[in-house]
């Protein structure tokens, strides 16, 4: 707290699609750090402080609802909970790629995930219809476990948006979408057999779509494994295959 | 004004977190055609923030054995206060663990039942204790305050997030409508009759007036009053209440009942979960005294939520906070609790001090304070959810004021209500969609779009050196927080209305900076602020009003809680063109168990004074007399009388 304060640059893509007289481009801002600044922080004071214009997205700043994702220095991440401490003076944002742009850093993830959800049916296909007077079904704490682990996904859009493959075809399920089958793929109460997916997840908006590139990985800011996520859709998709 | 239209639907949900989603799939299900209103894409919304659980009594650990719907009854009340509606009580309570159990059907992730030994804390003590075999894989139970019996159903560190998206699969399963980035700016509404609502796009900022046979409200809560000093998302503005609030008929229940909860992370207002002080963690001051050891000998950092953040909040008022950057707060400290622990049992916290202080709590002290948290308070509705004086309006989840919570609302049963709720008001609402006409003619639509347009061509408009919005926003935080906030007292609360009257005054001369096209955030957070502004006001006004201490609810020059006076709950109305709300009483609904001692907090408090028979013989007609509308059964046909004496007998703590 006792450091020299610092004066940060901050350059941001500014463009509003609903003003006709607009051209994308960039602004800079000048705004002193302070102990624990956020991207959260330096936004909202730009926007209540110096230009009120300036659209963006945050809701529950503390990295969980998936709001906030952005390029930070090319880098797709959240801005919530990256601290200005550890950036470079000059900190460039950009929204993220491969999703409509609703303005400046705000971008449309809403839909591309709900079309996404729609394309692998991600929810549960009942094997038979709620008995609201029986006990519940019985399921091992390990395998509902490693549901949770690929559930945990908050649909940031950081993945696709570092994803080569997403950047160019827009039928691709994306990594997130992928993680998104697997999750369901592995729920013993899904009715959906081996076959039911294959059909979903073996081509080229499927796991075939993807080229290894593996930056999703990287970026994720759950640190879900996205890796082995592949890994078991591959393996699951051969069996069925063969059969 | 450019682009405006007009869309019909049968039933309308304001809200897409868990109340409304599970509202709307309870009428889709019915083949009513439903209309999701959102703010942001639904998984956005703050119930993906909860991570602690959602009560349901079905006791299968250990720790939970004998629980059953009646000890959760008892623990709901008592936490209240008696500030609950003990019917609505008794319907949550019997309904939670139907509700807990579908979503296992939709497929939450529930933590599950480990059969053998396992490891806890309780108390700060580490224990063993060996869960029986005949119970591996049912849904396993956490400690929580407040309650008897380890009730606590939760899905890792992410209850929320893991049924909110169980919930708004479904919702796309069932092909429901929803639009996202879209804001209820008004509702449509005619001789105590509700048409639906005016909705502005966050993308383009066209307005659409929305007419539908039934609407619902389940915005979630307000703690953005308070500015930065909440725990809650950047989101909740509390616009639901305040839409219904404009009508000037519908009233909002017990606004005074704002929640704190002690370790929000500093200054961020992130919660830091209450699982560091169940292990062992010290709150200490700027001397780096364990300040609580002495003042609550006995449970120390572990008493009631409301009782630690008081001592915390007398702290920073008497000059013991250490100072940062961004004003005084206390430390949390953990670091003797060892870094193989915090790894282990508190990730979570770990994470959230690692992205948002830069700090390792193994290595640091988190620097906390109180922090606002739950609204008790909402749109006042009787038992099906139906809101008071208006016909065809609904509410649901923490918008509401149903009233379970009464003035202390347990964790872990908000969510639970949002669920329970969605279920039962859903199929209200479903029936009434069937049962009534819509019936009403676009003129009316457009009355309301034209007033809409007027009041964003005004804002446009004003140009001058008037205040900024965000000036009269943070004055307000300022005002909540310190008159408004933990400690109440008379002078403070009065004054802070007058305050709040100010801000009021200053948001109708107020100029904005931005005037471009499309959504215009600044203009957005415009037309929330007179709405926010009012909502402060109530709470402040209800506050001073009530001279007693109930719940979260503390006022130093009234310190007892005061049943002969106050076992009522407070009724707002804001009539057109008024600095003020109108406030009035109603009784908190049937009693059943009687008023006595929480089993925590004082154990003094003024009696009664007459018999629950004659109190409860006049619920009825006093709360008719205050707008509440017919519910589907008669009041009282979902009490069970005197059922939690077969457990209220073996009294204590049984944990
Ligand atoms: C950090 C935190 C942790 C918590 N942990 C727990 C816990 O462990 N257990 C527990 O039981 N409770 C917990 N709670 C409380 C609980 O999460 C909430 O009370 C509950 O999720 C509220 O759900 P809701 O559906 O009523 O509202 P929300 O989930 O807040 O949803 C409100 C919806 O309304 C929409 N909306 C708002 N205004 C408008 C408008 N004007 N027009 C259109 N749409 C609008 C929003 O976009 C959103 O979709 C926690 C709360 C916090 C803050
Ligand atoms: S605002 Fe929710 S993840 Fe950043």
């Amino acid at each position: 707290m006792n450091a020299k304060t610092r004066r940060l640059t901050v350059e941001i893509f500014r463009f509003n699609p609903q003003d006709p007289d607009a051209t994308p481009g960039t602004e800079c801002y000048e705004i002193d750090e302070s102990p624990y600044m956020t991207l959260y922080i330096v936004l909202t004071r730009i926007r209540e402080e110096m230009d009120a214009s300036l659209q963006f997205d945050f809701s529950c700043r503390s990295a969980i609802c998936g709001s906030c994702g952005m390029l930070v220095n090319g880098r797709p991440m959240l801005a919530c909970r990256t601290l200005t401490a550890s950036l470079p003076q000059h900190i460039r944002l950009y929204p993220l790629p491969v999703f409509e742009l609703v303005g400046d850093l705000s971008v449309d993830t809403g839909r591309w995930f709900r079309n996404m959800v729609q394309q692998v049916e991600g929810w549960i296909h009942e094997r038979a219809p709620f008995d609201p007077d029986a006990q519940e079904e019985r399921m091992s704490d390990d395998e509902s476990l490693a549901i949770y682990e690929s559930d945990r996904c908050i649909e940031c859009g950081c993945c696709v948006a570092s994803c080569g493959v997403a950047n160019l075809k827009p039928g691709f399920a994306g990594p997130a979408g992928l993680n998104r089958m697997a999750r369901f793929m592995m729920d013993p109460r899904d009715a959906r057999d081996d076959e039911a997916w294959f059909d979903v997840v073996s081509n080229e908006d499927g796991v075939f779509g993807c080229i290894g590139m593996m930056a999703c990985h990287d970026v994720c800011p759950k640190e879900l494994p996205l890796l082995e996520v592949y890994a078991y859709l591959r393996r699951k998709t051969l069996a069925a295959g063969f059969r | 004004m450019k682009s405006r239209s007009l869309h019909t639907t049968d039933v309308l949900v304001i809200g897409g977190g868990l109340a409304g989603e599970r509202c709307a799939m309870e009428a889709a299900a019915e083949g009513l055609e439903v209309t999701i209103l959102s703010l942001v894409p639904p998984r956005r919304s703050h119930s993906c923030a909860a991570q602690g659980g959602m009560q349901a009594a079905l006791g299968n650990c250990v720790k939970g054995e004998g629980d059953n719907p009646d000890w959760h009854f008892l623990d709901t009340v008592r936490g209240s206060d008696w500030g609950a509606d003990q019917e609505v009580a008794r319907m949550f309570v019997d309904e939670a663990p139907r509700a807990v159990r579908e979503l296992a059907h939709f497929g939450v992730p529930w933590t599950r039942v480990r059969p053998g030994n396992n490891d806890y804390f309780v108390k700060g003590e580490p224990v063993v204790i060996r869960e029986a075999e005949e119970n591996a894989g049912l849904l396993m139970h956490r400690d929580f305050g407040g309650t008897a019996k380890w009730r606590t159903c939760y899905a890792s560190a992410g209850t929320g997030h893991a049924i909110l998206y169980a919930i708004d699969s479904e919702v796309i399963r069932l092909g429901i409508d929803v639009w996202d980035r879209c804001e209820a700016l008004a509702l449509i509404h005619e001789n105590g009759r509700c048409w639906g609502a005016i909705a502005r796009s966050l993308r383009t900022g066209e307005l659409t007036a929305v007419l539908a046979n039934a609407t619902v409200i389940a915005t979630g809560g307000y703690g953005r009053i308070y500015g930065k000093y909440t725990t809650n998302a950047t989101i909740n503005y509390g616009s639901g209440a305040a839409i219904a609030f404009e009508t000037g008929v519908v009233p909002l229940g017990n606004m005074e009942a704002v929640q704190f909860h002690p370790t929000g992370l500093w200054p961020s207002g992130i919660l830091v979960t209450e699982g560091c002080r169940g292990d062992g963690g010290h709150l200490l001051n700027r001397e780096l005294e364990r300040f609580m050891v002495q003042r609550e000998p006995e449970k120390q950092e572990l008493a009631s939520r409301d009782v630690v953040s008081r001592h915390m909040m007398d702290q920073i008022q008497n000059g013991n906070g250490a100072e940062s950057g961004y004003g005084p707060h206390l430390w949390l400290d953990l670091r003797h609790l060892g870094a193989e622990h915090l790894h282990q049992k508190l990730r979570e916290v770990v994470d959230i001090c690692r992205d948002f202080a830069g700090i390792d709590p193994a290595q640091s002290m988190i620097p906390v304070r109180p922090t606002q948290h739950y609204s008790m308070g909402g749109i006042r509705v009787n038992k099906d959810g139906q809101a008071y004086g208006m016909a065809g309006l609904f509410a649901a989840g923490e918008a509401a004021c149903w009233d379970m919570h009464g003035f202390n609302r347990l964790g872990g049963n908000s969510l639970a209500e949002t669920i329970v709720a969605g279920r039962l008001v859903g199929r209200s609402v479903a029936a009434f969609a069937r049962r009534e006409k819509l019936d009403t003619g676009t003129a009316l639509a457009r009355r309301f779009l034209d007033a809409c347009e007027a009041d964003i061509a005004a804002w446009l408009a004003r140009t001058g050196d008037g205040p900024r919005i965000y000036a009269i926003q943070s004055r307000m935080a300022e005002i909540m927080i310190n008159k408004v906030g933990i400690f109440r007292n008379g002078p403070d609360l009065e004054q802070a209305v007058s305050e709040l009257q100010d801000c009021l005054h200053d948001c109708g001369h107020a100029v904005l900076h931005s005037k471009g096209p499309g959504m215009n955030p600044e203009l957005s957070d415009a037309l929330r602020l007179q709405g926010m502004i009012r909502l402060a006001i109530t709470i402040a006004s209800g506050a001073l009003a009530r001279t007693e201490s109930r719940g979260a609810h503390f006022r130093r020059d009234f310190p007892l809680r005061d049943d002969r006076h106050w076992l009522k709950r407070t009724l707002a109305r804001w009539p057109a063109d008024t600095t003020s709300p109108r406030l009035s009483y109603e009784p908190v609904g049937l009693i059943d168990l009687p008023p006595g001692h929480r089993g925590y907090g004082k154990a003094e408090w003024i009696e009664l004074g007459k018999s629950l028979e004659e109190y409860n013989q006049s619920v009825g007609t006093l709360q008719d007399a205050e707008g509440r509308l017919a519910s589907e059964e008669p009041q009282g046909s979902r009490m069970s009388w005197g059922a939690w004496k077969s457990v209220a007998t073996t009294t204590g703590t049984s944990k």
